[in-house]
Parts: structure tokens; sequence; C-alpha cells
């Protein structure tokens, strides 16, 4: 191991309620559809501030709507922002989600258009939003124990080389982490269909097993309640065909390979809801990339794993994506996505042990700020789960 | 050099890890989980991060990959055929 864990350390910026982040960033959050013009011109006017834009928010109910405002509240939370701005059509959603970001002590105003119109609201806004950049370019990374970074995985557009190489690579980073006491998160539960048992085999107890059946035969009824076929190019996607994957037992026994040998599942988390202590948590999600990093960033996770086969390019705007890919083709192809080319397994010129540490090295030189392949690239897909159609 | 990769020595696929594979071709496999090479003559064109057969499956056999069921034949597969959509479904859904 070229790291000592033990002792590791990263440079991070530390929040107010105790969390570490590694980016420190000012963000413009709109509550609703409505309100992502002016958090865009917001964003326009203020260097470093980042509109997040996204479809919903209007007239969602019940768990629905819990999950939405659970969502915008864990992103605005999310230890890798600094200071946020939230902007609804009207004040009492807006105020309502700042006052969830506002829990953990950070920097939060929030601003409601009916009443003043996009002009006035954009020009208040700005005015805060520019408050708060200055404000966050004067905090300073601090050296801060390994155990603080909180890391998440989820991979995308799988092939057969991402159960191979690239999967197996974050599985034995995760399985080097845990014992230091970090806190990891997986999920996408309906691609763990086929490898279920492998999965409840590795629950810490009964009720974290009971917990996580729970959460994987709910998903299988709603896949069975709309089916209309095998599920055949939605999972396995048409992508992870190309790749070669031919069943979603085949893709999900991939998929397993990150969790590692050694990890157990410690507990387990409904969508975007934060973990509660160390270890490896599940999360029940959708396996589509950007719902599930999106929602690992509301959980409060700071980097984020994600193994690729045939090159799913994505990002998030706040938790830095670091994209792990065995596939020499793939590498060869698009070589801009790529954060660390572990295709030398496949030609049996570095073992498992060596690739992990190479991604355990990227980890910690993202973390004290490299900019991953999608920021860099500007990937910033923040993508809401919807549980049902809005009222 | 290794063309194609087994995860365990119970599977009935390896996957093909190099570009251009072609029918007829004498390949070699490595099997991860026991460490040990296998040869095995490829019987068509088998594109990179395809499975072709290691063993000769029977229609409606079950398929194993990492050691684990992965679905079923619906074609017979002989070794050395491409192994793919087109000769295997899934047991779920």
């Amino acid at each position: 191991m070229s790291v000592d864990l033990k002792n590791a350390t990263f440079l991070g910026y530390k929040r107010e309620n105790g969390r570490v982040g590694v980016r420190n960033h000012v963000v413009v959050l709109p509550v609703d559809d409505l309100s992502n013009a002016s958090c865009e011109a917001v964003g326009n006017n203020v260097k470093g501030a980042l509109a997040i834009p996204h479809p919903y928010g209007r007239l969602q109910f019940g768990a629905d709507l819990e999950l939405h405002f659970r969502t915008l509240i864990g992103t605005g939370a999310n230890p890798n922002v600094a200071a946020v701005v939230v902007i609804g059509i009207e004040d009492g959603w807006a105020k309502r989600v700042a006052d969830g970001i506002a829990k953990t002590g950070k920097p939060v105003s929030f601003f409601g258009i009916e009443g003043h119109g996009d002009l006035e609201t954009i020009r208040c806004a700005s005015h805060k939003a520019k408050e708060y950049v200055q404000w966050a370019s004067e905090l300073r990374r601090e050296e801060r124990p390994l155990k603080e970074l909180w890391v998440s995985t989820k991979c995308g557009e799988s092939d057969t080389t991402s159960g191979i190489g690239a999967n197996p690579c974050v599985g034995n980073a995760f399985d080097k982490l845990y014992p230091h006491g970090t806190t990891l998160v997986f999920g996408e539960t309906t691609e763990l269909t086929g490898g279920e048992q492998l999965v409840a085999q590795r629950c810490r107890t009964p009720a974290v097993r009971d917990k996580f059946m729970f959460m994987f035969n709910r998903y299988q009824e709603v896949v069975n309640r709309h089916k209309t076929d095998d599920l055949s190019e939605s999972q396995p996607t048409k992508g992870n065909i190309a790749g070669g994957l031919t069943t979603i037992e085949e893709k999900a026994l991939g998929n397993i390979q990150k969790i590692g040998r050694k990890c157990m599942v410690d507990g387990v988390l409904d969508k975007a809801e934060a973990p509660d202590g160390p270890g490896l948590w599940f999360m029940d999600s959708s396996s589509a990339a950007a719902e599930m990093v999106t929602l690992c960033a509301a959980s409060g996770y700071a980097v984020h794993f994600f193994p690729t086969g045939q090159g799913n390019v994505i990002g998030n705007p706040i938790l830095p994506v670091i994209k792990i890919c065995a596939n020499p083709r793939t590498v060869r192809l698009m070589p801009e996505h790529i954060d660390v080319d572990v295709s030398g397994i496949t030609r049996r010129e570095i073992n498992m042990d060596q690739a992990g540490d190479k991604l355990l090295e990227m980890m910690f030189r993202t973390a004290n700020g490299r900019l991953t392949a999608a920021e860099a690239l500007g990937h910033r897909e923040f993508v809401l789960t919807r549980l049902y159609e809005s009222a | 050099m290794i063309h194609f990769v087994v995860h365990d020595e119970g599977d009935s696929v390896g996957v093909v890890v190099v570009e251009g594979v072609k029918a007829s071709q004498e390949l070699t496999g490595w099997i991860m989980d026991q460490d040990r090479e296998i040869k095995v003559r490829a019987q068509s064109d088998i594109p990179i991060g395809h499975k072709l057969a290691i063993r000769a499956l029977a229609a409606s056999e079950t398929v194993i990959k990492y050691g684990v069921d992965i679905g079923r034949a619906v074609a017979p597969i002989k070794v050395g055929e491409h192994a793919h959509v087109h000769n295997i479904k899934t047991k779920r859904w």
C-alpha cells in the first residue's frame, strides 16, 4: 500500500456543523422549475455562484414531495457547499428549504418571486450571492483525518470490463477505507437483481438485512407493476448490451463488486437520507447515473467513485465524480472522461491491489482540490428522483 | 497474451478483453479466481467485452458467471461461440 491510510489526511473545508467538504461552492438553488431563470441569471451575474436548475417542485405531494425537499435541503446542506441562495416562486416553500439548510449553520437566504417579479428577485439575490462568494473565497482548506471524508459509489454504462476491473477496483478501495472509520455508500436497488442474496449475506445484523430486503422487494414491485417486457434495453441499457452485458443478473453481479470482499453493510438509507454514523450504507435508489449521484450528494457525500465501461460522461454540480475505467477501447476513444485508467488489469499488467491504490491516490488528489474530468468538462447533472405524478 | 478473462473456473462463459477477435482464432483465457490459463478456439467474431462459451450449453441450461446464475441459454451454445442476448435471457422480470 503506497498510502498510509492509518495516518492519512486530506485538505478540506470544515463547515459550521463539523462536516468536512472538498469543494467550496456557493449554490443558487431553485425550489421549482419556475425559478430556474432567476437562479441562472444570478449565476450569470455573480462569478463563482453556481445555479443548479431542475424541472420539478410544483404540485408534488406526499412521499414524493418529502423526497423533493429532502433532496434540495440535502444538496444545500452538503459540506461541499459553503453558502446557499434559495429562490422559489413563492416564499413558503423557499423558506422551508432555506430553514432546512440553515440547520447546518451555514449562510443561507431565500427569495420568493411572486409580488416582486424576476428582475427585482434577481437584483436582491445577486447582491446576496456576491456577498456569499466573497465570504467563501476567504475560507481556507485545512488538514483533516481520512475518516471525515464521505465516499459514495455508483457505476454507469457498465460493460463486462466493469465487473472484471473498474468495479472490483472500487471494492478494493472500499475494503481499504472501511477499517479507518470512513462513511461509504452504494445503492442502485434494481441493479442488484440476481445478486441480492449476496448483499443480504453481507448485512451486519438481521435488522439491516430485513430493511435491505424490504427496499429491494419494494423496488421489484415497481418494476413488476409497470414493465411491458423483460426491461431489455432499459436494465441492462442499450449501452450495457453493446458492451457485452446480457442479463440483469450479470450486470448486478458486476455491480456488487463495488462493495469489495470484506466490508459489511452497516445500515440502510432511504433516498437522500443522511447516514448517522460511519460504515458502509446501502441507499435505496434508482440505478440511473445522474439520479443516483444527485441522491448521494443530497445524503452528504463529498467524493464519488464512478466506474464506467462504455464511457458514461456524468458529473454533478457539487460532488466531484471520479471516473474509473478498465475497458481499453473506451480509454483509447474517450480518454478525456477517465480519471483512473485500470485497463492494465485485463492485460495482467497491474493487480487489483495496485488498481485500488491508484484510485485511492486519485481520491486524495481530488479531495485536495484537483478537478475531476467531469468537473473540467462542465458536467453538472442535477436530476431529482420522482416517485409518481404531480397532483 | 490474454484474449479473454474468466471470473471463476466453474463459469460457463468468459469475456473477450481485446479488440478484433475472429472466428477460428485460438484464444488464451485467464481464469482470475484460480489464476490459471485455458485455451479456446473462437467459433465466431467476438467484439471486445462480449462473451464466449467456455463449455457447451444446451437450450434452457443455466449460464454461470462469477460462479453464480446469470440467466438461461435459449439456444444451444457451442464452446467458443459468441454468447449474448441472441442466445441467453434473464430469469427475472
